[in-house]
């Protein structure tokens, strides 16, 4: 199960430098609504942090700005070589540059259907990457064997379950080696039993020392996972801390917010 | 009766229908996908381009704008060999109907699509190629093989500009022999067979472009 050359310099870019990933004064306006809210945010390097919130709160549209999907009208983003101006117009390149250095696992899964597993795991590196296809299948059967998917290398996506759909999901953001893997509510779309599964590849990247940003509102992954626990309401970061600071707090919001998705069904 | 007319009517399908039908399905295929993408993604006013030749060619009916680009044109010292016009009018006409098929098909395709190939940094060009097109592709077909045949129908037009194809021969011998009945149930039969070709050339590629959705 162990990942062999997991922190390779990875050619154009160089050994990484990064320390953490650092947001300042991200701002996102839809129209009269401030989803986010000048938000100020660092996450650090080998760590699992959790983003919770209610629903609206803002969480998937800061994941999302992190990695370009959205736009943010105002801030900066930091990979440990320097901030990046994320309001404005930006360049093709920036956009790339900074896009190459996360990606996102998606609510939805978004497999391409009409590849197979190993097809969506391979497209990227192939295509963007200019990866032999011979070494990217081989690196992809690699991925596949660690999200427990070996066997299902050559299966399209419709004939897979939901769980094994987000793994493989799991696997094609893991080919892009970034610095950083965003999860969307990864396991929402999922039946409990298929979830687990989902959540026990989370917890081995997140034993490998990877840096992951996970949106969710499942308290008990948040309690087992995080290094760093992330409350926004209203587009605001209202707590950034160690875990039990969200989970001891006494704050009225944050207690009602406990109480209120740990007893959700 | 049979014997005689057969043949002649058969070469005139393989020589002037089918080709005819071929060519110009072909041209209209690269009009079309160039003008579901000019109305998709060219910015807003240059819209207006693709979006006034589907409205021209739509709106008129197909025996008009023969006649304009055969007989009209040289009014404007354009003068094009019937054939040519054949192809040219036969083209425009089904590639702005087709473009709506192909817009359909990329317009269908779900949003996340998309942001999945923004996460993995994949060039515009690779999306388009590797991620929309295929999936495009599937969608659109069976509305682009029911303008397909409709070309081949259509090419029955094309008499009125000269052009000795399938019907006009059938129309001919049926003037010799006064038999327009049986005549044009024959004509009627070798487009029936063109058509039956193309249905199963569909089923074909359905089946080929299909490989990965389950059937239950
Ligand atoms: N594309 C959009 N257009 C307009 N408003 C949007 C858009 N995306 C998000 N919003 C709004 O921005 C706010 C934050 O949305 P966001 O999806 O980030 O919340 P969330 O915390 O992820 O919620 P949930 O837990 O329900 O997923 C919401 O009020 C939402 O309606
Ligand atoms: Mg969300």
């Amino acid at each position: 199960m162990s990942a062999p050359a997991e922190n390779e310099p990875s050619g154009a870019r160089g050994p990484s430098l990064l320390e953490s990933l650092r947001l300042r004064g991200v701002r996102k306006t839809f129209g009269s609504l401030t989803a986010l809210d000048d938000v100020d945010l660092d996450i650090p390097r080998r760590g699992t942090t959790v983003l919770l919130g209610p629903s609206g709160s803002g969480k998937s549209t800061l994941l999302r700005c992190i990695n370009l999907l959205e736009r943010p009208d105002a801030g900066s983003i930091d990979f440990g070589d320097g901030p990046i101006r994320l309001g404005g117009r930006l360049g093709a390149r920036t956009v790339r540059s900074v896009r190459s250095r996360s990606t996102m696992v998606f609510q939805q899964f978004n497999l391409f259907p009409h590849l197979t597993a190993l097809g969506n795991v391979t497209l990227a590196p192939i295509h963007t990457e200019g990866v032999p296809k011979a070494k990217a299948e081989a690196r992809g059967r690699e991925l596949l064997e660690k999200v427990g998917l070996g066997a299902k290398a050559d299966a399209y996506p419709d004939r897979l379950s939901g769980g094994q759909q987000q793994r493989v999901a799991i696997a094609r953001a893991l080919a892009m080696e970034p610095d950083v893997l965003l999860f969307d509510e990864p396991t929402s779309a999922l039946d409990p039993e298929l979830a687990a599964e989902v959540v026990a590849v989370l917890a081995d990247l997140a034993r490998e020392d990877r840096t992951l940003v996970v949106v969710t509102h499942s308290l008990a992954f948040a309690q087992r996972v995080a290094d760093k626990v992330v409350f926004v309401e209203d587009g605001k970061v209202l707590l950034d801390g160690p875990p039990k600071d969200f989970f001891e707090s006494e704050d009225a919001r944050l207690r009602r917010f406990r109480e209120m998705v740990s007893s959700a069904v | 009766m049979w014997a005689d007319n057969l043949p002649r009517l058969l070469l005139a399908a393989l020589e002037v229908t089918v080709p005819l039908s071929l060519i110009s399905f072909a041209i209209a295929m690269v009009l079309a996908v160039i003008t579901a993408l000019g109305r998709l993604y060219l910015p807003g006013p240059l819209k207006v381009i693709p979006w006034l030749y589907v409205w021209i060619f739509r709106g008129t009916p197909m025996v008009v704008q023969l006649f304009i680009v055969f007989f009209g044109l040289p009014n404007l010292g354009i003068v094009l060999p019937a054939m040519t016009a054949a192809v040219v009018t036969l083209a425009l006409n089904t590639g702005a109907y087709a473009s709506e098929a192909v817009r359909a098909s990329i317009l269908s395709i779900p949003r996340g699509q998309f942001e999945a190939a923004q996460t993995l940094n994949l060039s515009r060009r690779t999306t388009f190629s590797k991620v929309v097109a295929p999936q495009a592709f599937r969608i659109a077909l069976p509305p682009l093989m029911n303008d397909f045949i409709d070309l081949v129908k259509g090419t029955s037009l094309v008499f009125a500009i000269t052009i000795t194809d399938l019907f006009q021969v059938g129309r001919q011998i049926a003037a010799a022999n006064f038999q327009p009945m049986a005549m044009y149930t024959l004509v009627a039969l070798i487009y029936l067979v063109i058509v039956s070709a193309l249905s199963l050339l569909q089923m074909v590629l359905e089946k080929k472009v299909s490989a990965h959705v389950r059937t239950s």
